[in-house]
């Protein structure tokens, strides 16, 4: 299976200084979760944004999602604060 | 007839207006969002999802027209830099009935505001810029229009 695009916004992506990457695709059990998880660990920009889970939401292949939603085959997770339009 | 715009230029309240009157419903509301310029902001810059913003809105539409007989839904929403007095986003519904037409045109924005991927940044004339926290009211207001 190909790798995970990861797609950054708002101020997610200026802590982590990148807007988006590919990474290796995780477990095939892997949560959303679990891999924010995983990204917090890596330190840093990375801690500071992926430290506290309730300030994040997600969206698997441009659909919101839950952050205990399954990543699966999908093709990019997009990782971002709260929206704020309108 | 429903078209959604996602666009850094402005746009004419007036012809938009025109447009849904044309439809021949008979009841045209709308609702147009402006930068407020409080507390010393000299711009907001809109961030968006540009994969997703789209589909999205179109998917609210798409709630929209499945709840309320409406025959026509414009929807048109900036991004990028806009400052204190500019036109952020326009809802604008046509139908026959006048309730559908305001209930649609408030479901709409009131779900662009919780569920259509933008972010706003202030920027002020003083001190660094803030990314602008998504309020619970707005969220609340969203869930309310649940069946």
């Amino acid at each position: 299976m190909p790798d995970l695009s990861i797609v950054y916004f708002a101020w997610v992506r200026e802590a982590i200084g990148t807007d988006g990457e590919t990474i290796e695709r995780p477990a095939e059990d892997a949560t959303v979760a679990d891999l924010v998880a995983a990204l917090a660990a890596r330190g840093g920009g990375y801690a500071q944004a992926f430290g506290d889970m309730s300030r994040l939401r997600a969206a698997l292949d441009q659909r919101f999602v839950a952050m205990n939603c399954v990543i699966g085959d999908a093709r990019e997770l997009a990782l971002f604060p709260p929206v704020t339009g309108g | 007839m429903s078209r959604v715009s996602i666009q850094t230029g402005d746009f004419d309240v007036g012809a938009e207006l025109a447009a849904l009157e044309a439809l021949g419903g008979g009841g045209v509301a709308s609702f147009t969002g402006v930068v407020r310029g409080e507390g010393g902001l000299i711009a907001l810059e809109l961030e968006q999802y540009p994969a997703m913003t789209r589909g999205q809105v179109e998917r609210i539409v798409e709630q929209a027209m499945a709840r309320w007989p409406l025959i026509g839904v414009r929807v048109i929403h900036r991004h990028g830099r806009l400052e204190p007095g500019a036109r952020i986003v326009f809802v604008g519904t046509a139908s026959r009935h006048r309730t559908a037409a305001l209930e649609s045109c408030a479901f709409l924005i009131d779900w662009l505001k919780s569920h259509a991927p933008f972010w706003k940044k202030e920027h002020f004339a003083e001190g660094s810029p803030r990314w602008v926290d998504a309020k619970a009211e707005d969220e609340a207001k969203a869930d309310s229009w649940r069946d």
